[in-house]
């Protein structure tokens, strides 16, 4: 996994901490749970039902449904999910 | 009162929006996005200080400026006849109400499976220019942009804007099938100017553009780490060594929201595929309901906020509040307008079909549906023992019964169905839309009700 994947140059928020199963991240507030995980090296999201193959980040719209976690106990997108402070994230499966 | 509801803030909704609230309408606009601008003019992030100024911004300072009152942050999970718009806001559970509803639910990426698509950093084209534009992330360092269409070429330049190093473009359609679209593309000589600044950046960077190929396989351990790429006309394959591959086959007009109403659909390859029955004021086949923008006709971000003007016309008209001759002719205007910005947009969309050799691609252990994990042979197994019909597909394999609503595998499995029984793609039926359009939780559906305050009725006595 390459490290810097935040384009360089760019102004930007304050940064907040979060956790994924337990790790501790760093991301931008605001920015979607799923660029932060990115750009935190993070590209497991999820494994697949029946062939139990990694998944990630994929459509990045809140249309494919491949990088649903569990936020604060609630299932919903990474890709669609403002990055706060203190975010407790866990992967489903 | 709610006159008019509009679904979708992109281009064509805010345009409809916009348009409508000026002609007096008490209109509702509702949006999934913390901010109006669709995919396209997506709005930055807010850990993003200075974005640079797009289209999007001024479309978003129109509609602020507008009296259409535009509802972010809404999930439309169900409509009704009539009509009725269940939505989930940041409140929780919404009902809207109004005689007339315009759908800009804009498209959906179409991905073609290959082995190996579904690791993580395969990202869809769309999925790549969000990354780049709205989040200011890369999605590799190292990137593969593969498959078909001009949104290659956008997507490249804008990685290599940025910093990434694009190790190459694989286009499956030929220099000759961008040749020959070049007549109609000249129809609009200002968006023709944008896409040959795109493939100048590539050239400029020596980003190798191999056309007539395709990435076969796509390699990783928990990743994309190499993808094999071939000429689709056969001839040797080579290894590209990268962190991420961006990879799309053109955009489906979503009509999940015009299907589930039961407005009549038809299949028009020069619109995109799978398209509403419109007339020339974006009438569907449903008294009071219209659909513009790229989900009724694959017609681009410059027709896009034509259709939405001409259908917030038609709109006012039905509900009695423009009259019928001064309709007519304020949209003639654009309704020209609208022509000539649909050809290029249709001239393009066409670069993005994806050839049919693709489907050889798709080897038997290849997943088609990535939500139930349902590959190619079992698909090719339901086939053989008689399913002919998606939704036979569906019931016998469950592929498109998962958690996207077989938005991803709908058009792939569509083909190999038409390839397999001898059919074309346009006589595949989509599975029938059901509810919710959208996943939503469904304690925010049922409300907050309390067990103890369900009326039970006392026991019969024996």
């Amino acid at each position: 996994m390459p490290p810097g994947l935040r384009i360089a140059g760019l102004r930007r928020g304050a940064m907040v901490g979060f956790s994924l199963d337990g790790v501790a991240h760093h991301g931008h507030a605001g920015e979607s749970l799923g660029a932060a995980l990115l750009a935190a090296g993070v590209r497991v999201l999820r494994h697949g039902p029946e062939d139990g193959g990694p998944r990630g980040l994929f459509c990045a719209m809140g249309s494919c449904q491949e990088c649903r976690v569990l936020v604060d106990g609630h299932v919903t997108e990474a890709c669609r999910t403002p990055l706060a402070e203190g975010m407790f994230v866990a992967r489903l499966g | 009162m709610t006159d008019l509801i509009v679904l979708g803030a992109g281009p064509a909704g805010a345009a409809a929006a916009i348009e409508a609230a000026a002609l007096g309408l008490a209109t509702v606009l509702l949006d999934e996005a913390p901010a109006a601008g669709g995919q396209g003019h997506r709005a930055p992030s807010p850990a993003l200080f200075d974005p640079p100024r797009g289209e999007g911004a001024a479309l978003r300072e129109a509609l602020a400026a507008s009296t259409a009152r535009h509802l972010c942050g809404r999930r439309v999970w169900m409509l009704s006849p009539g009509f009725r718009v269940s939505a989930i806001g940041p409140e929780g559970p919404e009902e809207h109400h109004a005689p007339a509803l315009i759908l800009a639910t804009g498209t959906t990426e179409r991905v073609m499976p290959v082995p190996g698509w579904t690791l993580p950093g395969v990202f869809g084209l769309a999925a790549t220019t969000i990354l780049l534009k709205s989040e200011g992330v890369l999605p590799g360092r190292r990137v593969v942009v593969a498959g078909t269409g001009p949104l290659l070429a956008l997507v490249a330049a804008g990685l290599i804007e940025a910093g990434a190093q694009v190790v190459a473009v694989v286009d499956a359609r030929s220099r000759l099938d961008w040749l020959r679209a070049t007549p109609r593309l000249a129809g609009r000589p200002d968006l023709l100017a944008r896409g040959a600044g795109w493939v100048a950046r590539l050239l400029r960077a020596g980003v190798p553009i191999l056309s007539g190929q395709a990435v076969t396989r796509i390699e990783g351990e928990d990743a994309v780490s190499r993808v094999q790429v071939a000429p689709l006309g056969g001839g040797a394959a080579r290894v590209l060594d990268c962190d991420a591959l961006c990879f799309g086959h053109g955009l489906l007009p979503a009509t999940e929201a015009s299907r589930l109403l039961g407005a009549g659909h038809r299949f028009d390859a020069a619109r995109g595929g799978l398209v509403p029955v419109l007339d020339a004021g974006f009438r569907t086949s449903i008294p009071g309901l219209f659909a513009c923008g790229d989900g009724a006709a694959l017609e681009g971000a410059a027709a896009a906020p034509l259709s939405g003007r001409i259908a917030a016309l038609a709109a006012a008209a039905a509900i009695g509040r423009l009259d019928p001759a001064r309709c007519r002719e304020r949209m003639a205007p654009l309704q020209a307008a609208h022509a000539r910005a649909a050809a290029f947009g249709r001239a393009t969309a066409a670069l993005a079909e994806p050839p049919d050799a693709l489907l050889d691609l798709i080897t038997p252990e290849t997943l088609v549906c990535r939500c139930e994990g349902v590959t190619r042979a079992t698909l090719d197994s339901a086939i053989a023992r008689g399913a002919t019909t998606l939704i036979e597909l569906k019931a016998a394999t469950r592929c498109g019964m998962g958690s996207c609503g077989g938005r991803v595998c709908g058009d792939p499995a569509a083909r190999l169905l038409a390839r397999a029984t001898g059919r074309d793609r346009a006589d595949i039926a989509p599975a029938t839309a059901r509810p919710p359009l959208r996943p939503v939780p469904f304690d925010a559906i049922s409300g907050g009700f309390d067990y103890d305050e369900l009326p039970i009725p006392a026991p019969a006595p024996l």
